[in-house]
């Protein structure tokens, strides 16, 4: 959904999406790096099991909930990525999708 | 990290890092308090620390917070980034966590400079993956330099939307179309207020600048747009909508929506001060005096969290409370307080003036806000429009009831992108004014918080 | 000023909680002419800080009336649930498998386990319960840390979610037919030869009957007929968390897991007036409870807090009182407004009706305030 302008910061790092090596920019938020790599939906809802990515990117509106290095219900927004991050999505159930 | 402060400044926003400069120049002894891990607050979101190889083409507006972050990180205050305030009260305790653990705070005086938030807008479909707001846009461009892969629609009204649409046209980035839901019935309204906004008129100037670039750019504009619905199945495929006579769709992966900000009230909520709704803004502010004074003793507020006013006139109100609060410690006196702020107060008037005429430009149209049944009131709960006004019609006494009754305002984001729309539907069904209806009661924790984490603490003072 | 006249309603019910909204079902089910007055959006509402607990173990363990009353309750529950469901299409989320009320130290086992053969004893058997130790609360709830010492555990117990039982019971008395009147909380009652009159800010109801339900402003409303009964303000705080995976079988008194996923942490018992506010304190006193109970609950996000003020009696009990100047004109109050719901909306709607009370309701009058009478 998003790329990166072209003149703009340089150096890409390795984080885990899903059990995948993902190459994104270094300095950037997680949610940045999900929209970079269209890694979408990030969740479903509980409810309806409806498909949903960030929609604010400050913190406010929740959508963009991850789980990173084994905790659940991380902003994605909220944290910068770094190599090794490891970051599951919930997208069946509760069970972290495998593949995007 | 010290238990207590004589002053902690809860933002490292425009308004946030003056108020703190302000009183800590003058001997208080200053905390400031961040959710980011660089100050700058939302307006200016890593300006010193930007991925873009430059940052002129963002504007002066922007450049301007470069020096101000850069003086900020100077001054003798304890700054505190990654810091969230989960929890405040009106005798001026936090609860913060810090670095991921819990600690506890307690301040003389506080400084509320949360900021504010972007209205809600909910069209058919905006829970939809690829629609985001426009702010949201501003903020992948200032912080991480991405842009949008394919072209975007931007649709809503504000002059959020027209800077983003200028800036991405400076980007070399092709916008598919911008549709402006602004009333047309607005530019004769705001026409009356034109006198006092040639008072701001660098404003004006700038704004049609950024109109004439959209103009020149040749950007498809649907005017009077009414309404949207953002369609598509596991994600956005496109956007339709009424301009003009007729029904438009207008394929698009992304839509970036906006209808005006608003102060955020969650912090000033939990710290019990008072606020009323404001017709010409429609939103609710919290009430102050012109010190910036809450009703609660020793809290203030400041910044677009306090009205909508911009960066600049952020800035200069809270240089304005920052010598309140370094009065009221005894720091200076009540001359010299009013010596200095009197050029502050002048200036702050001064990029005021253009607000009248902004507010009833982009005045929103009410009556379009949360009116389609099936739309989505309460992302987190997943509550529709017609879910809301079956329990108004149940006879709910207010946003609180409704919210007992459907679960609406209960999840995650506790109300900050359902709650004008709830006070709007009642308002609706009541044919009462917004002021007369109330609002959500806010509880914390005002930011995520685990239970390991409150327990720590806990067990830490046994 | 001009207000609007009211008379078509036999009987008005003050207070639109779960207590009002109860009794006024019952009236409306025995077709008579009833309406609700509900107070305003931010007045106390005790309703709203339920934990939403059909509790049964530990009540009434000094007065056995209590104890006999609390477990015919709950023996009602199913059937008034059903009853809802089909009336009001709303579930309450009723879950009666029994509850669990944790035992941290030998002090609270050696003092709870006395409580439970009181209750037993006062209701002849009837109160079934059992003292499990650590290792039998285990096989139970693994979950359970190796710092509980054990748990006592009753069969009827269980819980519904309080403020969709609201939701029926208003629903269901606008389908009945019932008037159901938000916002207008009464200033004065005004008795006069079998009738009433009760002013709200913009009307006058005019009726034959009224029935006090309105929670901590009882007192205030119950001098105006007459009728002493003193109450104060206990307060609760309450934590409910994000939706984890199910783990709770049942209802316990420290955490309760919804139907919707979420965890219900509680609560408190605070004497503070009537400041319904949270407190950081508490809030983390609550949840270091809930992780000492339940370690694997540390990651779990809290998702709000909330506080609430019970409606206490002196002696925790319940009132429910006939004005012996005015006849017509009844008082009801409890903290129990889930618990006690089919019988509110049973028994008690009868005698309010004229029925002959139920044996039980004549243990609960407010004679006992009176301090020139002396206490059974």
């Amino acid at each position: 959904m998003f790329r990166r302008l072209d003149n703009s910061a340089p150096g890409l790092i390795e984080i885990s999406l899903d059990g995948e090596a993902m190459q994104v920019p270094a300095g950037i938020s997680l949610a940045a790096a999900l929209l970079y790599l269209d890694a979408i939906p990030v969740r479903r809802t509980k409810i309806g099991a409806a498909p949903r990515a960030p929609f604010c990117m400050m913190g406010i509106c929740f959508e963009c909930m991850v789980e990173i290095d084994g905790q659940g219900s991380q902003r994605a927004c909220q944290r910068e990525v770094f190599p090794g991050m490891q970051v599951s999505r919930r997208l069946d159930d509760g069970k972290p999708e495998s593949g995007r | 990290m010290k238990d207590a402060y004589q002053l902690v400044v809860i933002g490292a926003g425009p308004a946030g890092m003056a108020a703190a400069q302000a009183a800590a120049s003058r001997g208080i002894e200053v905390a400031v308090v961040d959710e980011q891990s660089q100050p700058g607050g939302q307006i200016y979101r890593n300006v010193d620390s930007s991925p873009l190889a430059s940052i002129d083409w963002l504007g002066e507006d922007y450049r301007f917070g470069k020096t101000q972050v850069q003086a900020f990180r100077h001054a003798p205050i304890d700054y505190f980034p990654e810091t969230s305030v989960w929890y405040l009260d009106s005798s001026r305790e936090l609860g913060l966590l810090h670095q991921g653990e819990h600690r506890r705070l307690s301040a003389d005086a506080i400084v509320i400079a949360g900021g504010a938030q972007e209205r809600p807008v909910p069209i058919p479909g905006w829970q939809l993956p690829g629609v985001m707001t426009a702010g949201g846009g501003q903020i992948l461009l200032k912080s991480a330099a991405l842009v949008p892969r394919q072209p975007p629609v931007l649709a809503g009204s504000g002059p959020l939307l027209l800077l983003l649409a200028s800036q991405y046209l400076r980007a070399g980035i092709e916008i598919r179309a911008i549709v402006d839901t602004t009333p047309r019935q607005n530019r004769w309204r705001a026409l009356r207020h034109l006198p006092r906004a040639l008072g701001a008129a660098d404003y004006l100037f700038k704004g049609l600048k950024m109109i004439l670039a959209i103009r020149r750019a040749r950007v498809p504009w649907y005017s009077g747009a009414v309404g949207l619905q953002a369609r598509g199945d596991e994600r956005l495929a496109s956007l339709r909508f009424d301009s003009g006579g007729r029904s438009h769709e207008i394929d698009t992966e992304l839509l970036l929506l906006h209808q005006g900000v608003m102060p955020a009230l969650q912090m000033a909520d939990a710290a019990g001060c008072e606020s009323d709704w404001h017709e010409q803004q429609q939103c609710w502010q919290p009430r102050l005096d012109d010190w910036g004074a809450s009703s609660q003793a020793g809290i203030y507020i400041v910044g677009d969290g306090a009205g909508i006013g911009g960066a600049r006139a952020a800035g200069l109100g809270g240089r304005i409370t920052g010598l309140q609060v370094a009065f009221e410690a005894g720091r200076i006196d009540q001359a010299t307080r009013d010596r200095l702020a009197r050029p502050l107060i002048n200036a702050r008037q001064r990029h005021l003036a253009i607000r009248p005429f902004l507010d009833t430009y982009y005045r929103v149209d009410t009556s379009v806000l949360a009116s389609e049944p099936a739309a989505l009131v309460c992302r987190c709960e997943e509550i529709s429009v017609a879910q809301i006004e079956a329990a108004a019609d149940l006879g709910a006494s207010g946003p609180n009831q409704v919210k007992a009754f459907t679960r609406c305002g209960m999840g995650p984001c506790q109300g900050r992108f359902c709650g004008a729309s709830v006070e709007q539907i009642l308002a609706r069904r009541r044919a009462v004014g917004v002021g007369e209806i109330g609002r959500f009661s806010a509880r914390p924790p005002l930011k995520p918080i685990t239970l390991g984490q409150l327990a720590t603490s806990e067990e830490q003072q046994v | 000023m001009s207000l609007n006249t009211i008379n078509q309603y036999d009987t008005i019910v003050v207070g639109g909680g779960l207590v009002g909204a109860a009794i006024a079902l019952g009236i409306a089910r025995r077709g008579q002419r009833v309406a609700v007055l509900d107070g305003g959006d931010r007045d106390y509402r005790a309703s709203r800080g339920n934990f939403g607990l059909v509790w049964v173990q530990g009540k009434g363990a000094d007065y056995a009336p209590y104890a006999r009353w609390s477990g015919i309750a709950a023996r009602h529950w199913e059937a008034f649930a059903l009853e809802l469901l089909d009336a009001s299409g709303i579930d309450v989320g009723l879950e009666q498998t029994g509850g669990y009320d944790f035992c941290l130290d030998q002090d609270e086992w050696d003092a709870r386990a006395r409580e439970m053969a009181q209750v037993a004893q006062h209701t002849g058997g009837e109160f079934e319960y059992q003292m499990l130790d650590n290792a039998e609360l285990k096989q139970r709830i693994p979950q359970v840390s190796d710092e509980v010492l054990g748990a006592s555990f009753s069969t009827r117990d269980g819980h519904v979610n309080p403020l969709f039982l609201l939701h029926a019971l208003h629903r269901r008395l606008r389908g009945i037919g019932a008037g159901l009147f938000a916002a207008q909380p009464v200033t004065s009652i005004t008795p006069g030869s079998g009738r009433f009159a009760l002013r709200t800010d913009s009307c006058v109801y005019q009726c034959e009957r009224v029935v006090l339900c309105a929670g901590l402003g009882n007192q205030r409303l119950g001098e105006m007929l007459n009728m002493h009964v003193p109450l104060h303000p206990l307060r609760g705080q309450l934590l409910i968390t994000e939706r984890v995976p199910r783990f709770l079988p049942c209802a316990t008194l420290q955490v309760r897991q919804t139907v919707e996923g979420t965890l219900q942490i509680g609560d408190s018992h605070e004497d503070v007036g009537y400041d319904e506010s949270v407190t950081l304190d508490v809030i983390a006193r609550l949840a270091a409870r809930a992780v000492r109970i339940f370690p694997h609950l540390r990651g779990v996000h809290l998702q709000r807090a909330w506080g609430a003020l019970r409606v206490m009696t002196a002696d925790g009990l319940p009132v429910y009182q006939r004005a012996d100047d005015h006849p017509g004109a009844y008082l009801v109050s409890c903290h129990s407004g889930v618990t006690l719901a089919a019988l509110h909306a049973g028994p008690v709607a009868d005698w309010i009706c004229g029925d002959d009370p139920h044996p039980l309701i004549n243990d609960f009058s407010a004679a006992r305030f009176d301090v020139s009478t002396p206490r059974q």
